[in-house]
């Protein structure tokens, strides 16, 4: 059993001559909520989708409880930016959660009773029991983010890898996702999270990384999140 | 002009209509999908792109065999898309000025061929041409066998892959991290739509194919949110556009089979645009003009109220100017508030006294504390 849940070694990105990411050494333990902060374009995101295999590194390797991403999908959830989808596509709330279930499903069979089931329950942890047959379209920013939210938990995953959760959502929606978070945690789930909001980092979450290409550092919120490191991570501007 | 009766009687316009009908279904399930996913131009460069291939078939083996004929085309139009799709990839032109680029190119070499082919000597080369627009009744009992056969596999596939299809056409990167990764899927859908196209060739021509691909599938999303619904409707619009146009074409002698057939689905589409109940132009305007109504007469409403709280007695009546306080009154403004008094009235929740002056009702009272705990509770 290896000490770390999720090991990150000598990882570069590159998508042009510039690498995004340089050199990424990170070992996350079980059960922590981490989020991932860092300046626009220090590869928060690139992060997160090389250690998902959604973009290929140049060098290095992730592995997930000492193995790789392919062997471990199953135990892996998502959730993309907001942005990353057309809102507009002809479907609803209920189709988009149980999209979640379709890789324990795997390729041609449909999705069944059970996994019905599953994504009615997922619907209701977040909310959204109200909006359940309607389009997506006509949903709020906050609404939109809780599918998105819904459709991880219904992949019933180990660890869980979020594209900035809180983007465009208002302070109560913001709350009602940390308690979900949080709750993840206490159920002994492993959450990442490209983060924005400096401000709340110490209150929402256990472990952070800094990173701006490099990461800069990472660990106990306590112990690496300080004035000198952000001063770092950021330039002189904070 | 032939008379309807005998047309319908006609043993091989049946089977040519048949043909037409799969063509139809098969492309308006894939045209929704190319319609989501904003590939809609993709087919096109497709279909134009595979003129010189045709031709360039035919002036190597000198006989029209259909079967050699859309190899030529599958050939040419692939190598086309593939050019389209290493210009964007490795060069700084943009994917639209590649597109157009290719597309036009490959056509241009097609007439080119084709005029050259003319000249030659060669009893066989006539009816080459009809490739351009199209035309239905060159089709042979057994190229309908073939359009029949690949368009009940493309629809098997589609049925099969349903759920895939689905979750990358919404979601590709969540789609891959799931385990459907999105390179075999698009390869897979890509594959069966420009076999979609191909096969419509010969009956709807190189210029019009993509028009029968993307048309219905934008009518389709006028009346429905809801994927399933939008892919049977627009395989019923494909179906409806491809068994018309046929028949009309087959009507008017000479006129190719693929004007026709987008005619036919244009007017399907413009019809949808305007009077579908989901998006369509009409309905949205009637729907928004009845929600500016009844906000206006909420507010008209409220306006009494309060004017009638400043009273000792609130059943005073008001002036119609004394509605629009602050505001400076135009006459479209005050004919607003004119036809909402008169709505108003109609509910009962005003009474009109003398001439031009208005009083709130009791149920007027009722209807402001109703519309100011719906507003959020206001204090009353």
């Amino acid at each position: 059993m290896p000490k770390y849940l999720i090991e990150v070694e000598d990882m570069t990105v590159a998508y042009e001559k510039k690498p995004v990411l340089w050199d990424i050494d990170l070992k996350i333990p079980k059960g922590v909520l981490m989020a991932i902060v860092g300046p626009n374009g220090a590869g928060k995101s690139t992060l997160i989708k090389a250690m998902l295999d959604l973009v290929k590194p140049i060098s290095g390797k992730v592995l997930f409880n000492g193995a790789d991403y392919h062997s471990q999908r199953r135990y892996i959830g998502y959730v993309p930016q907001r942005e990353s989808v057309d809102w507009d596509f002809p479907t609803s709330v209920f189709d988009v959660v149980l999209m979640g279930t379709y890789g324990q499903i795997g390729w041609i069979k449909r999705p069944g009773r059970k996994e019905k089931e599953k994504a009615l329950d997922a619907i209701k942890k977040v909310g959204m029991e109200e909006f359940i047959d309607r389009q997506i379209s006509q949903l709020s920013g906050g609404q939109q983010q809780r599918v998105f939210l819904a459709r991880a938990l219904v992949q019933d995953a180990d660890i869980y890898f979020m594209d900035e959760p809180l983007q465009g959502v208002d302070a109560r929606t913001e709350k009602a996702i940390i308690r979900i978070l949080q709750k993840l945690r206490t159920n002994g789930k492993t959450v990442v999270v490209v983060h924005h909001d400096l401000q709340t980092v110490q209150e929402y979450f256990d472990w952070v990384t800094l990173l701006n290409t490099k990461i800069i550092k990472y660990g106990r919120v306590e112990e690496v999140f300080n004035e000198d490191n952000l001063k770092i991570t950021y330039g002189k501007i904070v | 002009m032939i008379s309807i009766e005998a047309l319908l009687s006609d043993y091989t316009l049946q089977i040519v209509t048949l043909g037409s009908a799969m063509l139809g279904v098969v492309s308006g399930v894939l045209g929704s999908f190319a319609v989501l996913r904003k590939q809609s131009l993709l087919g096109d460069a497709v279909s134009h792109a595979a003129l010189p291939g045709i031709v360039f078939v035919f002036l190597l083996t000198g006989i029209k065999q259909t079967e050699m004929l859309l190899l030529g085309a599958l050939i040419s139009g692939l190598l086309g898309t593939l050019i389209i799709i290493s210009i964007d990839r490795y060069t700084r032109i943009k994917f639209d000025s590649a597109l157009g680029l290719i597309l036009s190119s490959f056509f241009g070499l097609g007439l080119v061929l084709l005029t050259y082919i003319q000249k030659i000597p060669n009893a066989n080369q006539a009816g080459l041409e009809s490739f351009i627009f199209g035309q239905a009744s060159t089709l042979l009992k057994r190229d309908v066998y073939i359009m029949i056969a690949l368009g009940t596999i493309i629809l098997l596939i589609v049925g099969l892959l349903w759920k895939e299809l689905k979750i990358f056409s919404f979601d590709p990167e969540f789609a891959q991290s799931l385990g459907f990764p999105d390179k075999k899927i698009n390869i897979i859908l890509s594959s069966i739509t420009v076999v979609a196209i191909i096969i419509g060739l010969q009956s709807v021509g190189v210029i019009l194919m993509s028009a029968l691909l993307i048309a219905p599938g934008v009518a389709a999303r006028q009346w429905t949110d809801q994927l399933s619904v939008m892919v049977i409707l627009a395989a019923t619009f494909g179906l409806m556009a491809g068994v018309l146009g046929t028949v009309l074409s087959s009507l008017v002698e000479n006129m190719p089979t693929g004007p026709a057939i987008v005619i036919v689905i244009s007017l399907i589409v413009f019809l949808s645009l305007f009077l579908a109940t989901k998006r369509g132009l009409l309905w949205r305007h009637l729907q928004m003009r009845k929600n500016s109504r009844a906000i206006n007469e909420e507010r008209v409403l409220t306006a009494l109220y309060q004017l009638a709280l400043n009273h000792d007695d609130i059943y005073h009546a008001h002036q119609t100017a004394m509605l629009n306080p602050g505001e400076a009154i135009t006459r479209k403004a005050d004919k607003n508030i004119v036809n909402s008094l008169h709505a108003l009235r109609a509910k009962g929740y005003v009474r009109s006294d003398y001439f031009d002056t208005w009083a709130i009702t009791d149920a007027g009272i009722e209807q402001v504390s109703r519309i100011m705990v719906e507003n959020g509770g206001e204090e009353l």
